[in-house]
């Protein structure tokens, strides 16, 4: 098939950046998305010109490296996938299509599709973890037992692969679904509980230092996110919140 | 260097870890402030290193190529991990599953480090699990297993299908946990370009900070790799789009030596190709085999009417599908260990059978699994068992219950519905078991320098079983490099900080920037892949499922010309002082390219078929492979001589004080 | 840690936002309740205005909360939105919120801006000059003035349809506002279901409830 792409380059985080149209020919649907961008590389380099960046990695939806804002929709057309996931049947023949990076304040573009998504980073610094040596003497495994549905729910939360749809899609550039996916899991498990007061506050206060949005609930970033990551881990940390600031101390 | 000492403590091997652990000299609290550790890589080998080394103390320095440290490919492993727990009471021990690596690595592996390895298996669990990482748990609240290829026991413990990633998760967790408190100091985008030897000893590294260029000078009292191994050699495989060997290629050219290069796993049940514009493929779990069955047509017209689209595979009858491995290995069927099952499918496809476009590809069939599954389940419901419709139903319903995530993905994919269809399937590179020869304290040749998880030659032999690569990586990162490494560094406590302003860095320094600007000022006419793709076509026909001496020495004679020919011809756009993918892969590709030149060799040397290395010469009267430890019952340690020179073997002894060695056989 | 760290976070003031909005719906019942007793019965709609025009439990308690919450959800709602246009300073060229999200929850500005050009227009109409009669002018309380003054309200098409219309904006502020409320105080439980279907209901029914009482008043004339 034939296809119409208009791609956001943008050469450094300094530049401008603009829309540049490109067509591109005879692309098969079983390709996928991103190896329809090989292709349009391929012959940018034979004519001289510069490729498009863009960030990717495993290619099998799981690193979370791709990053595509496709047609107007987090890793386009498809839902439950990453980009990378994405396959060039779900376009026709003759259509257009907008390639943007994922656009938030907080993900500044590094360089036409690729952006900088630290402050997902920083956000895990500030209290993602449980504060256990690696030391391996800890107690046995099965000296915790946790119920089934605990750990399948914490499992849900933790398959978030951090790839920031969620934040894309959001009509606010939230990163609530993340952030709440990450103080769900901690906060779902007995390991999380020691910490589980400081772990909410800090990276919530992280979250807001980094410049995303509020949540107003419009559920967009559920519908895009490629793990199916619920809404309940939104309402998990706004519950998980209003505990620890009310709580009194000791 | 001429001799290699793999400092295998003595005494018996149950006691050896214990007794080394105890004796290694230490590195005091006090003084491990004093002490810097650069780790390249922050999958699970060096986000498990870079965490338990600053925990210790140590000023960690970590670097990785992508933008966080989380999306190393580890993140992508799916099965599960494997540890001698015994929770399920199915007879398993630590002897049990040193046993079974070493028997699944076709004996080729160094009895003492799999001991280890099995070991501190257990802890790793429990360390996770502190952690948070959420594993499968049964409805009593306690850790569920299941069991693996090529062993008898349950011992792997797993996250639905992706276990690599709530490990890698643990592991940044563990990372951020240091990183909050300042002992790591993280850099994102970053590639390694070149090790730094002062005096001998590694002590830094040159590196290259992908966003803007910039080349960079850290020093180190020790450089730790974990970088990965070279699967992407071959262009198509199912590591990332980045990983690359370049890290390990800088180690060799410095002085490490490389052991075992031809040692590669092809995993059996990968999505196919389907073009030639294909980047990647994709993994299908091990744990399909289970329930799976796979066949090809029996008569050739029928698998020819397939791929011209005229048969569907549902029209062939029962009695005119061949199911291969059913019929080669009756013991086992299905369920042969990965080498095994990856030759009898190329043997088929070869032979003319496969079934897809290209010719390459067979079935996997679930549909005597969904009969099976739909009949269990309407006895158990009290429904009618000869009701054709209803069992199917419940039969797909109970299919989906354990594999639905994985046959969704095959649908997104393939668009085909594999509970209508069977699944096409072809053997597909998966992971390396050769790599940066190291001793037991994992240090390589170099001293300072060490290499971990699949960037080190390991524990694996010459063919990996299942659940063993993650098992691996976070053994070598939470649990034993970080006490063998003080043994190095107790030496290196006044040394004080190793400055970046001397003839060693400058020299490094110009050597990594002369090769840059060679790339970007080359007026070549072809991208990286174009030479990429070829590589990779040359690996796959002639360094492939099977090897013989023809194709070996052909492929050597055309890397050497495709190198010529890529230096020369090779383009990359933009200038060197930018975010700039194609010089990236400029630089690993014609490291892949070295590479896969001492890959031939290697295993044109290697005259046996041992696990994933098959030599057609080697081979029983069936066509089974045959080893032959008489003559190569060693490890194959390079050493690097000169860019146009041969490089040296080294042979270090494989001696088996407590396994007898058997010929494998799954019949 | 004290309690008004609670407020100090988006989160916080977001539980803030939507614990003054659930104040606003119940009011809104009560609203509804008076202005709807007017249909049947003026007289009823009569007792019921003088108590709350006169009972000084509602004039000097409840209507100062009341002005607090509407002022607070206005502002607060302002300061987040602020905060979110900041939060992605270029736009996509293309953007295709109607895949994931509906009109309602995307557009809760401009239904809240109908709504407030509305409130400003009720309070420059009933609000204001009640306030004149009772506290400036200080009239003598006349129990059964309120219904003609009512009446007389509804006189013009004009103002009929301008109140249908900021009605019809505020049935779509509530068809995602009783939800998200919910969800902004932490309450995705088991009942949301249950929850949500009867927010469709609350959301249709009071608007309605307005506007069949400004059209019956309409057709009085």
């Amino acid at each position: 098939m034939n296809l119409k792409l208009k791609i956001w380059r943008q050469k450094n985080s300094n530049d401008k950046g603009k829309i540049v149209d490109y067509a591109i020919s005879d692309i098969e649907p079983d390709m996928s998305f991103l190896e329809m961008l090989d292709v349009l590389n391929d012959e940018l380099i034979n004519k001289g010109e510069t490729p498009v960046a863009f960030d990717h990695d495993c290619r099998e939806g799981i690193c979370g490296s791709c990053s595509l804002f496709i047609n107007g929709r987090a890793h386009g057309p498809d839902t439950g996938i990453a980009t990378c996931q994405l396959h060039m049947r779900k376009f026709k023949d003759g259509d257009t299509i907008y390639i943007e990076p994922f656009r938030a304040r907080a993900f500044p573009v590094i360089k036409d599709l690729a952006v900088d998504r630290s402050a997902f980073d920083r956000i895990q610094h500030a209290g993602g973890y449980v504060s256990v040596n690696t030391s391996g003497n800890t107690q046995d495994a099965n000296n915790i037992p946790i119920p089934k549905e605990n750990a399948d729910t914490a499992f849900d939360s933790a398959t978030c692969i951090g790839c920031g749809a969620c934040v894309a899609a959001c009509k606010n550039s939230s990163a609530r679904l993340f952030v709440s996916a990450k103080v769900s899991q901690m906060a779902l498990l007995p390991q999380g509980q020691i910490e589980a007061k400081t772990r909410v506050l800090n990276m919530t206060e992280q979250m807001d230092k980094e410049g995303f949005g509020n949540c107003s609930n419009t559920g967009a970033c559920e519908v895009e996110c490629p793990k199916g990551i619920s809404l309940e881990n939104i309402a998990r940390q706004i519950r998980e919140y209003a505990k620890a600031t009310t709580a009194t101390k000791k | 260097m001429a001799t290699l000492d793999s400092k295998i403590p003595a005494g018996p091997l149950k006691d050896k870890w214990t007794n080394h652990k105890n004796n290694i000299n230490l590195v005091n609290p006090a003084n491990k402030r004093l002490i810097d550790v650069i780790v390249i890589g922050t999958g699970l080998a060096g986000g498990s290193a870079a965490a338990s080394l600053a925990e210790l103390g140590y000023n960690v320095k970590a670097f990785c190529f992508q933008d966080s440290p989380r999306r190393a490919h580890s993140i992508a492993a799916q099965g599960g991990i494997n540890a001698a727990k015994n929770y399920q009471g199915d007879g398993d021990s630590i002897y049990r599953l040193f046993y079974d690596t070493v028997k699944g690595g076709d004996y080729r592996s160094r009895e003492a480090n799999v001991y280890r390895l099995a070991e501190v298996s257990a802890n790793i669990i429990d360390q996770c699990v502190a952690q948070g990482v959420p594993f499968a748990r049964d409805y009593g609240g306690l850790l569920d297993n299941r069991s693996f290829g090529g062993v008898l026991v349950s011992r792997t413990f797993y996250a639905k299908g992706q276990t690599g990633q709530q490990l890698l998760l643990g592991a940044y967790s563990a990372m951020n946990r240091q990183i909050s408190r300042g002992k790591i100091k993280m850099y994102n985008r970053h590639e390694m370009m070149d090790v730094v030897i002062v005096d001998g000893k590694a002590r830094g590294i040159i590196a290259r900070n992908l966003v803007t260029g910039e080349i960079e000078r850290h020093s180190a009292h020790a450089v730790v790799v974990g970088s990965g191994g070279y699967g992407n050699i071959f262009f198509l495989s199912t590591n990332a789009m980045g990983s690359n060997a370049s890290a390990a290629w800088k180690m060799y050219k410095k002085g490490a030596f490389f052991a075992n290069p031809c040692f590669t796993q092809i995993h059996p049940t990968c999505i196919p190709v389907t073009g030639e514009l294909q980047a990647k493929l994709t993994l299908m779990s091990e744990s399909l085999r289970n329930d799976g069955r796979i066949w090809v047509p029996k008569k050739k017209e029928d698998a020819e009417a397939i791929r011209n689209g005229k048969l569907k595979p549902t029209q062939i009858a029962q009695e005119d599908r061949d199911y291969y491995l059913e019929r080669r290995y009756p013991a086992f069927g299905n369920l042969v260990p990965r080498d095994v099952a990856s030759r009898a499918a190329k043997e088929r496809c070869d032979a003319g059978f496969g079934v897809n476009k290209t010719g390459e590809a067979v079935y996997l069939d679930f549909s005597s699994a969904i009969q099976r599954y739909g009949k269990e389940q309407a006895y158990t419901k009290g429904l009618d068992e000869n009701d054709k419709e209803l069992i199917t139903k419940l039969g797909k319903e109970a299919v989906a219950n354990k594999y639905g995530n994985l046959f969704e993905m095959y649908e997104k994919i393939v668009d085909q519905n594999p509970y209508e269809t069977p699944m096409m399937i072809y053997p597909a590179v998966h992971y390396t078991m050769g790599g940066v020869w190291v001793d037991y304290n994992l240090m390589t040749t170099v001293p300072g320098l060490f290499a971990i998880g699949e960037a080190n030659f390991s524990d694996h032999g010459a063919n990996r079983l299942g659940a063993s690569a993650l098992m691996q990586g976070l053994a070598d990162g939470y649990f034993v490099l970080p006490y063998t490494i003080g043994d190095y560094l107790s030496d290196d406590i006044r040394t004080g900080e190793i400055p970046t302003d001397t003839k060693e860095f400058d020299q490094a320094e110009k050597e990594v920037s002369e090769r840059i600007e060679y790339f970007v000022n080359n007026k070549g006419e072809h991208s990286v892949d174009y030479y990429h793709k070829q590589l990779g076509k040359i690996m796959w026909n002639k360094c492939g499922m099977s090897r013989n001496e023809n194709d070996l020495k052909s492929a050597i004679e055309d890397i050497k010309k495709l190198r010529e020919e890529f230096w020369k011809g090779v383009r990359v756009p933009g200038t060197s002082k930018e975010f700039n993918e194609e010089l990236a892969k400029a630089g690993r590709v014609a490291d892949f390219m070295e590479l896969a030149e001492l890959f031939a060799i290697d295993a044109l040397e290697r005259k046996e078929s041992c696990g994933g290395h098959y030599r057609e010469e080697s081979q029983t009267e069936d066509g089974e492979a045959k080893r032959d430890d008489e003559n190569f019952k060693y490890v194959a340690a390079w050493e690097y001589k000169g860019d146009n020179e041969k490089a040296q073997l080294h042979k270090e002894d494989l001696v088996y004080e407590n396994i007898e060695l058997k010929t494998r056989s799954y019949k | 840690m004290s309690k008004s760290g609670l407020f100090r976070l988006t989160i916080g003031r977001k539980i803030a936002m939507a614990l003054s909005a659930l104040f606003l719906m119940i009011f809104l019942l009560q609203h509804l309740t008076i202005n709807f007793s007017a249909v049947v019965s003026p007289d009823t709609f009569n007792e019921l205005s003088h108590f709350m025009g006169t009972n000084p439990v509602i004039q000097f308690f409840a209507q100062p909360i009341l002005i607090f919450a509407v002022v607070f959800h206005f502002v607060m709602g302002f300061i987040l939105e602020i905060r979110n246009r900041k939060a992605r300073p270029i736009n996509y060229a293309k953007n295709n919120g109607a895949a994931n999200s509906t009109w309602m929850s995307r557009n809760m500005i401009y239904s809240g801006l109908v709504i407030l050009a509305f409130l400003v227009l009720h309070f420059i109409d009933f609000w204001l000059p009640e306030m004149n009669y009772k506290y400036i002018e200080m009239n003598a309380a006349d129990p059964n003035r309120y219904y003609e003054e009512l009446l007389h309200k509804f006189a013009h098409p004009a103002r009929v349809i301008a109140y249908v219309v900021a009605f019809i904006l505020l049935a779509l502020h509530l068809l995602h506002g009783f939800g998200s409320a919910f969800q902004s105080m932490g309450q995705n439980n088991k009942y949301i279901d249950s929850l949500k279907k009867f927010g469709v209901f609350y959301s249709i029914v009071v608007p309605l409830g307005f506007i069949i009482t400004a059209i019956a008043l309409y057709l009085q004339h």
